[in-house]
């Protein structure tokens, strides 16, 4: 079949994924138009369906590494990984989203297709080879992303989230954007693999001017990845937005800017490693410090939640500040037990409604584990794992990062981290405590479906992770490989 | 061994903790929930045995490994079991039966999830004692800390949250050193396989470290002075039985640890080390004996009096001679089974007045005989009295110090006798004098299910005081071998 059509379309094939979800999410769109909010459920349905589609193409796909466009779109073991991982962290937000928007009376089709659109953002960012592929990426995304901050747009809280994360964004685009020209400038190029030759390869230095322009690029995407001291939006806006959509902002739009940093970072600036290690070295150290000691005094799950993932970040930026196969094969792994543990804490977030409305403090799981024994179960060993504690998923996931720190001699930066780990266990410990040591509150409602299903797969993989540890650091040892 | 009997032993407790957890409805699934527990630990201890009886002592090498792909590369699941680990598994499995017995009646909230917890801890402890690769060791050692984190919390004293946090996070702090440390060590030796690391032969720059690193959580497990504090308000506030295993097993992994990786993989550093460990060991012996003496609360008393017995130990095995580590791990054992006596003695009247008070006490001994009697027979091991388990452990300690250094075992000498200065004092107040406080007046003995948990291990402590040949033949080749590779390793550098 594939031979009888012309060598233009055929070599489009590397690409494929990201066409079929962009088709996909536009006749999506249609659907919802013509139809209107009744087939708001039966959008989001098939839009888990393309979602899911769109991973088996992106694991289907023949060859090693691809290229195409001249070196702008690349599709190797790493992007594959990635890719593999936002898609999956997407649908099952949309899986976790479903009964959330019936119940607030938000049944928009709107929702899936923002999604939609921003996964696709995400794709094409972490396949991006050049520094406008890179910007287009970031920028689809991180557009749709603002839209879903302010999707209740009738509620205050969701538009001030919105809002606050657009001003912050638009900014934090800017920076990158003038990172991205300062690099231009002085490499005459806006290709990694250009930008590789003309940055110290070799010398392993660089000019100042060139130095400038890759801490507007990092600058910039710290903003994405919440890494201290870019992280001030995150606590606002995860607090703001409507809780399936901070569950999002937390699962895959950080897999995909943790990607376009380790691209960015390995393809185009291999020369000149130890210059940016500096830089990751102080942002891992800043965030996790920030991430252990600001969740303290937090009442708030969600805002909680925030200062975790700033914290998580620092510790999957140690293994890219390592700058070896070992430390991007640590921070893969790290994503993707991450990406598991937050999305099946958040399917417990959004299981906490009473009658009235759901609520979101963390004195509301009092006593969880009389009330709902399987329900706390997990989420404590969800949180335990968060915390990194053995034989949990979590613990393997800070394993390989420091794995990696200790291999290239970062012995102060590890020994930070795990002191900032013993800290964050702390507040993680006190959310075990509420549910398991206090009296019981009030009972949540039943949790619905699509959210049984997300936290119990999450949760078991996360308990048993430690029996089949081979297939995920086995993928990511591959994924790792293709950068170096 | 056609099946891999280590395997099975450390993950039994686990399939009837899975059973519990599908046992459905309310309280009146307690029973069961009792009974199930009891008869996984009752199984598993009775496969333990076949261990003792297929093992071959007069090899040094483990015993009954098993090797299975598991990490990748040089990470593998690797268990076996040798003379130093073996008693301590025997100790685990015998200990944990009593333990589900004496919170037969005690405990009658959330019972399924209390036996689910104390199996699973179970699992964790035999997984520490087996494990023959350093992430399994450190999966099973860390992971212990969220069963008795949520033991001390749930089923806990008026305190319960401090005491769990405060546990958790002082083990944790050290433990997390010890990670890197097993790190550092893969990089420099390619592989997490113990007995490969054993022979390996670190540059004594990384032994420094790595050493202090290990010491760091091992320190804190044990506990040494300073960092003991975790260890009075957790034995307080947790339930009996999770006193008992606190007591008895958990502070065994810090000496375990010990023997297992510091003397062994880091000869040099432990030389080097070694009056550090004695000033802090002497230290411990002195001092918590000295505090044992004031103490109000009898579980507090036991809890220092715990301090100062595992400083003989540190004291045993930081010698470095045959007398030395063999009196360190006789020690652990004896320790094991005295102190798990002692807090559930302390249990059995806290059950029946609800205070552990020692002034709430006097006379027991008019109304409850056996109970003085028995309670009488872990005072005397306590104190370390001659035909008593208690001190075969500590003479053989005292001996083997004294090789090395007789000022350290001469100071020791001095915390046997402040530990019978309190021990002996807090028998006097609870069981003699009269019986003068009127609600003591209806208490009643110990019944069948106590002594059914109190009987073995008062006739066990006897039985390896008058006789510890089996225990000390038991370890002894194991013992004999490190000593050796220690002694050959320290040569290997001397000018």
């Amino acid at each position: 079949m594939m031979a009888n059509l012309p060598a233009e379309i055929t070599s489009l094939l590397p690409i494929l994924p990201e066409i079929v979800l962009a088709v996909g999410g536009m006749l999506l769109l249609m659907l919802g138009v013509f139809a209107g909010e009744r087939a708001a459920g039966f959008v989001h349905a098939l839009a888990i369906l393309l979602l899911i589609a769109v991973g088996a193409l992106v694991v289907w796909l023949p060859g090693d590494k691809l290229v195409l466009f001249g070196g702008s779109f690349v599709v190797d073991a790493f992007a594959r990984f990635m890719k593999v991982l936002a898609l999956a962290g997407s649908a099952a937000v949309i899986l976790m989203s479903l009964e959330y928007m019936a119940a607030q009376k938000q049944r928009r089709f709107e929702y899936a297709i923002l999604i939609l659109f921003s996964t696709l953002g995400m794709l094409l960012l972490v396949s991006a080879g050049d520094l406008i592929a890179l910007y287009l990426g970031l920028e689809l995304m991180s557009l749709s992303l603002y839209v879903l901050a302010a999707i209740h747009r009738d509620s205050l809280r969701s538009t001030e989230a919105g809002l606050k994360y657009f001003v912050l964004g638009a900014l934090s685009s800017g920076m990158l954007l003038y990172g991205c020209s300062l690099i231009y400038g002085f490499t005459g190029t806006v290709s990694f693999t250009g930008i590789a030759q003309a940055a110290g390869q070799g010398t392993g230095t660089a000019g100042i001017g060139l130095v400038f322009g890759l801490v507007f690029l990092f600058a910039g995407l710290c903003f994405k990845v919440s890494a201290v001291p870019f992280h001030m939006w995150t606590p606002d806006v995860y607090e703001g937005a409507p809780t399936p959509v901070t569950a999002f902002f937390a699962a895959s739009p950080k897999v995909a800017g943790i990607a376009i940093f380790i691209r960015a970072a390995v393809d185009a600036f291999p020369g000149i490693a130890s210059q940016w290690q500096q830089i990751l070295v102080f942002v891992a150290i800043a965030s996790m410090l920030l991430g252990a000691f600001a969740a303290i005094g937090q009442h708030n799950i969600k805002r909680l939640m925030a200062y975790s993932s700033i914290g998580h970040m620092g510790f999957a930026l140690i293994g890219l500040a390592a700058a070896t196969p070992e430390g991007v094969q640590g921070v893969l792994v790290y994503m993707g037990i991450y990406v598991a543990m937050t999305l099946g804490t958040f399917a417990a977030i959004l299981a906490m409604r009473r009658p009235e409305g759901p609520v979101e403090e963390i004195s509301d799981l009092a006593g969880l584990s009389r009330t709902n024994p399987s329900m706390a179960f997990f989420l404590a060993m969800l949180l335990f794992s968060l915390a990194g504690i053995p034989p949990l998923a979590g613990f393997f996931a800070k394993f390989y990062v420091f794995l990696a720190a200790i291999q290239a001699g970062l012995y102060m930066l590890a020994v930070i981290g795990v002191l900032a780990s013993v800290v964050g266990a702390y507040y993680y410990l006190l959310i075990v405590k509420v549910m398991y040591f206090d009296d019981p509150a009030e009972e949540f409602l039943p949790m619905p479906g699509g959210l049984k299903a997300v936290f119990g797969v999450t949760g078991l993989f996360n308990i048993l992770f430690f029996v089949f540890p081979a297939p995920l650091v086995a993928a990511a040892t591959v994924a790792a490989k293709s950068l170096f | 061994m056609s099946w891999p009997i280590l395997s099975v032993v450390t993950f039994l407790p686990l399939i009837g903790a899975l059973f519990i957890v599908l046992l459905r409805g309310g309280e009146e699934t307690y029973r069961n929930a009792r009974w199930v527990a009891l008869w996984t630990t009752l199984i598993t201890f009775a496969t333990s045995l076949l261990l003792i009886w297929h093992f071959d002592p007069s090899l040094a090498e483990f015993q009954f490994v098993e090797k299975q792909p598991w990490l990748g590369g040089a990470t593998a699941y690797h268990m076996g079991v040798d003379g130093i680990s073996l008693p301590l598994v025997i100790l685990t499995t015998f200990l944990m039966p009593v333990c589900i017995i004496a919170s037969w009646r005690a405990i009658q909230q959330r019972v399924r999830e209390y036996m689910v917890a104390f199996l699973v801890l179970e699992t964790l402890m035999v997984g520490t004692f087996t494990a023959l690769d350093l992430v399994l060791f450190y999966l099973f050692f860390e992971g212990g800390l969220i069963p008795m984190f949520l033991i001390i919390g749930v089923w806990g004293g008026p305190r319960r949250v401090y005491a769990s946090f405060k546990f958790f996070l002082f083990t944790l702090l050290g433990s997390v050193l010890m990670l890197l440390a097993i790190m550092a060590m893969y990089w420099a030796a390619g592989t997490t396989d113990i007995p490969t690391l054993m022979r390996h032969g670190f540059s004594p720059e990384l032994q420094k470290w790595a050493w202090l690193a290990f010491f760091a959580s091992f320190a804190v497990k044990l506990p040494m002075w300073p960092v003991h504090t975790w260890l009075p308000d957790a034995h307080v506030e947790a339930p009996t039985a999770g006193s008992v295993i606190l007591a008895a097993i958990l502070l065994k992994m810090g000496g375990y640890g010990f023997l297992r990786f510091s003397l062994p993989m880091f000869p040099l550093a432990s030389h080097d080390f070694a009056p550090l460990i004695f000033t802090l060991s002497v230290v411990a012996i002195i001092y918590t004996s000295l505090v044992a003496l004031v103490q109000e609360d009898m579980k507090k008393l036991i809890a220092y009096s715990s301090v100062a017995h595992m400083g003989f130990v540190t004291m045993g095995i930081f010698a470095a001679n045959t007398q030395g580590v063999a009196g360190g791990v006789f020690q652990m054992l004896s320790h094991g089974i005295v102190s798990a006596a002692l807090f559930l003695c302390v249990g059995v009247v806290y059950d029946r007045m609800h205070t552990r008070e020692i002034s709430a006490y006097g006379g027991l001994v008019n109304k409850m005989p056996i109970y003085a009697a028995i309670f009488m027979v872990f005072t005397l091991a306590n104190v370390g009295l001659p035909g008593t388990s208690g001190f075969v452990g500590e003479f053989l300690s005292l001996l083997g110090t004294f090789k090395v250094n007789p000022w350290v075992a001469g100071l020791a000498t001095l915390g046997v006798i402040l530990s019978a200065a309190y021990a002996l004092w807090l028998c006097r107040k609870i069981i003699f004098g009269k019986l003068e406080r009127p609600e003591l007046a209806n208490i009643k003995d110990l019944d069948y299910r106590e002594i059914i948990c109190l009987a073995p291990l008062a006739v066990l402590t006897i039985i390896f005081g008058v006789y510890p040949k089996p225990v000390l033949d038991l370890s002894a080749a194991s013992v004999a071998q490190l000593v050796e590779n220690y002694a050959r390793a320290l040569q290997a550098v001397a000018p």
